[in-house]
């Protein structure tokens, strides 16, 4: 059995590789390649050494693009995290309706970043009406509105990953620590969250790793404005890429330096927050 | 045995699979024209009318991809890279050639060229011919003349002038502008301006047309040539700009916080509803009035005037006419599509067929010397243009934004303008970032 598995495997591999090929690994050398290169299409360019990185500094729009995406990653990993982790405790007490309010609130997540912008859009704008304001007026409406459409998306999904976390901790560990006398906030410090570690690292890194990638919220909400104050990186790359003549290159270049940059960041981020995961 | 016929079974699927799909890009060889077009108010005329007529005349199909509003950059750029990339793609002027320069062919011996009748409109470089322009547009004040003759039937109104056709100056304009707004109520309007549209993607009224105004009296006194790229900018006429900017938000059917929330769709379809009186923009838009349900406007109400911002002489200055729509054959595809794509744009805008659905669907103003005077548009905006070309003493004021450095620089004027706006930036500052991003934009770019 093991051995014809074992002779079969690349077959029933091989379509997943080719599609990992073509639709990942491809365009991921195509553009570390392009990023070297001078083109206008991805087809045709003049080899130009290092120029294009050098270009990404003439102006600071990237460097405040980066400001604006680590204030914003900042505060929503933080928001979302707390928000989430406080919801599954909430829906593992046994509510009633608990499965009800689940399901609504995971259900942001299964719409698509343009419409929810849109809809966040019309809200804002609806809640700004009397003060004579759209949320392109002040790039501090802009910042919360993006916070708040972030948080909304992703709660629902992180507090599925949390409730998983705490329903495979042992009900004995909690019991015990009660006729110990610990109260609830020893229970939920000493026994809850280091029992549930495992899921804050995952779910810490998915909003880590989606709020540097975010893209489409950030285009249908404010497209960058007021004067790009709220342009973030994947928003950014994509103007100087297709908007800037002869920018091609230099958009190239930042996106390479953009995947780079969230690779160090999720990769330390995951190395200490394992080194906190406890087996229970 | 059994699990190996399962997975030669797997096998010859995938192989199946996969040399379908390569026998699938082997096409036979259709006579076909791949246009990609870049007016999405126009893309149905393109497939219902054009296309159609197009294949039963000649046997020819023409396919027709259009890029969303705002994406033809981004499209063009991925099209261009295919295996079947396009035959004809539009370029936007000067600015948009440079981008595109290794895949645009010479046309100067197309039949394409010849009916061009003022050859020196297209864009050339060298000897060669890369570019040619397909439809003239003007831009101007389009305003209501109902409402306008409303208004000079006020008893108290405070201007001497007795018909909007007598405004010919950015002193005459302000005081009819003010006087309307007091008036507003009994004239049954929300505003004299539509709303200055200022939602992402809805500025280039301002930041491209609206300041043409100025950079084309600016290169005038410097006698620069239309067309002719330079760094020499100095926005001398930047106060009269702001003079007409302020008129326009001030007597705005919208608040100055919420334009930032507004298209210019929103800002058509208020001049179409009889709640704005005037309104910057082209004879492009003339779908946008007399198609929006419920519109108000009678044809015969709908009138230009040019845009007036307070420098001397202006009264003999007329709309802003030119053309931001240039067609390119690509030079990387084989001489015989290349030789289809001449057929089909000859065709087009020469054939009877094809010059009666560029007059009737397309409303195109057209630069050939294919089309007689009956065969011009008869849209209210496009014989107002032509009115206009043709008025005694006044000349147009040419398209000197085609040389604007580059798209970035109008963002960025859009985006400071936005800043003006929220009272975020003032007028000196937005002047002067404009000259600074002029500077910096043509040297990045040249």
């Amino acid at each position: 059995m093991d051995k014809t598995l074992r002779r079969w495997a690349p077959l029933f591999v091989l379509p997943a590789l080719i599609c990992f090929i073509i639709a990942f690994l491809v365009p991921m050398i195509m553009g570390l390649v392009l990023s070297f290169f001078k083109f206008s299409t991805v087809t045709d360019g003049v080899f130009v050494g290092w120029s294009n990185y050098k270009r990404i500094f003439t102006d600071m729009d990237f460097v405040t693009s980066l400001w604006m995406n680590v204030r914003f990653t900042v505060v929503t990993v933080i928001s979302i995290n707390i928000l989430a982790f406080f919801l599954a405790l909430l829906l593992t007490q046994g509510v009633k309706g608990t499965n009800v309010y689940r399901t609504i609130f995971f259900m942001p997540n299964l719409i698509g970043g343009i419409v929810l912008g849109w809809i966040w859009l019309l809200i804002i704008n609806g809640i700004l009406l009397p003060k004579n304001a759209t949320i392109i007026t002040d790039a501090k409406y802009g910042f919360w509105g993006l916070v708040a459409l972030a948080n909304w998306q992703n709660i629902g999904y992180m507090m599925v990953i949390y409730i998983a976390g705490i329903q495979t901790i042992n009900r004995d560990l909690i019991e015990a620590a009660q006729i110990d006398g610990a109260n609830s906030w020893i229970r939920l410090k000493s026994v809850i969250l280091p029992s549930v570690m495992p899921a804050i690292t995952i779910c810490t890194f998915l909003t880590l790793t989606s709020g540097f990638k975010i893209f489409d919220q950030n285009l249908a909400l404010t497209a960058g404005n007021p004067a790009r104050q709220t342009e973030m990186l994947a928003l950014n790359i994509y103007n100087t890429f297709y908007t800037r003549t002869n920018f091609e290159g230099v958009g190239q270049a930042k996106a390479v330096l953009f995947t780079i940059l969230v690779a160090i960041i999720a990769l330390t981020q995951l190395a200490a927050t394992r080194q906190k995961e406890v087996e229970a | 045995m059994k699990r190996k016929y399962i997975a030669l079974t797997l096998l010859i699927t995938l192989l199946v699979a996969v040399s379908g799909f390569s026998a699938g890009t082997k096409e036979e060889a259709v006579k076909e024209v791949y246009f990609l077009n870049f007016k999405p108010e126009i893309a149905s005329v393109y497939e219902t009318k054009v296309a159609p007529a197009f294949e039963a005349e000649t046997g020819i199909k023409l396919k027709v991809v259009t890029a969303a509003s705002g994406t033809y950059a981004a499209t063009l750029k991925s099209e261009l890279a295919k295996s079947s990339p396009p035959t004809i793609f539009q370029t936007n002027g000067p600015v948009g050639l440079a981008g595109s320069l290794n895949y645009v062919s010479d046309l100067k011996n197309t039949q394409f060229y010849k009916i061009l009748s003022d050859k020196s409109m297209a864009l050339t470089s060298g000897d060669q011919v890369l570019a040619i322009p397909y439809a003239v547009e003007g831009y101007g004040l389009i305003y209501n003349d109902a409402i306008m003759r409303a208004y000079f039937a006020l008893p108290n109104k405070k201007v001497s002038i007795k018909s909007a056709e007598e405004i010919t100056s950015f002193a005459l304009l302000k005081a009819v502008v003010e006087d309307m707004t007091r008036n507003k109520d009994r004239l049954g309007i929300k505003g004299v301006f539509a709303s200055t549209s200022m939602a992402p993607g809805n500025d280039w009224r301002w930041q491209t047309h609206l300041v043409n105004v100025p950079l084309a009296y600016e290169f005038r006194d410097k006698g620069i040539a239309t067309g002719t790229k330079t760094d020499n900018f100095e926005f001398k006429y930047a106060n009269e700009m702001k003079q007409l900017w302020d008129l326009y938000l001030d007597n705005s059917t919208t608040a100055r916080g919420l334009l930032g929330s507004k298209s210019v769709d929103d800002a058509m379809a208020e001049f179409a509803l009889g709640q704005a009186a005037i309104v910057q923009n082209g004879n492009w838009g003339a779908a946008q009035i007399l198609g929006v349900q419920g519109n108000k406007v009678a044809d015969k109400d709908i009138k230009f005037m040019p845009i007036y911002i307070g420098v001397k002489g202006e009264e003999h200055d007329g709309l802003n006419v030119g053309t931001e729509n240039y067609l390119c054959i690509n030079s990387q595809v084989s001489a015989e599509k290349q030789a289809l794509a001449d057929q089909f744009l000859t065709w087009l805008f020469s054939s009877d067929t094809g010059k009666a659905i560029v007059k009737n669907d397309l409303m195109f103003i057209t630069p050939f010397n294919t089309f007689k005077d009956h065969e011009l548009p008869t849209d209210p905006l496009a014989k107002e243009v032509i009115r206009w070309m043709n008025k005694d003493g006044v000349s147009s004021m040419p398209w000197a934004f085609s040389v604007i450095p580059s798209g970035q620089w109008k963002t960025d004027f859009g985006a400071d303008l936005g800043q003006y706006i929220n009272g975020k930036m003032s007028w000196s500052d937005v002047a002067k970032r404009a000259v600074a991003s002029w500077k910096t934009e043509y040297d990045l770019t040249k």
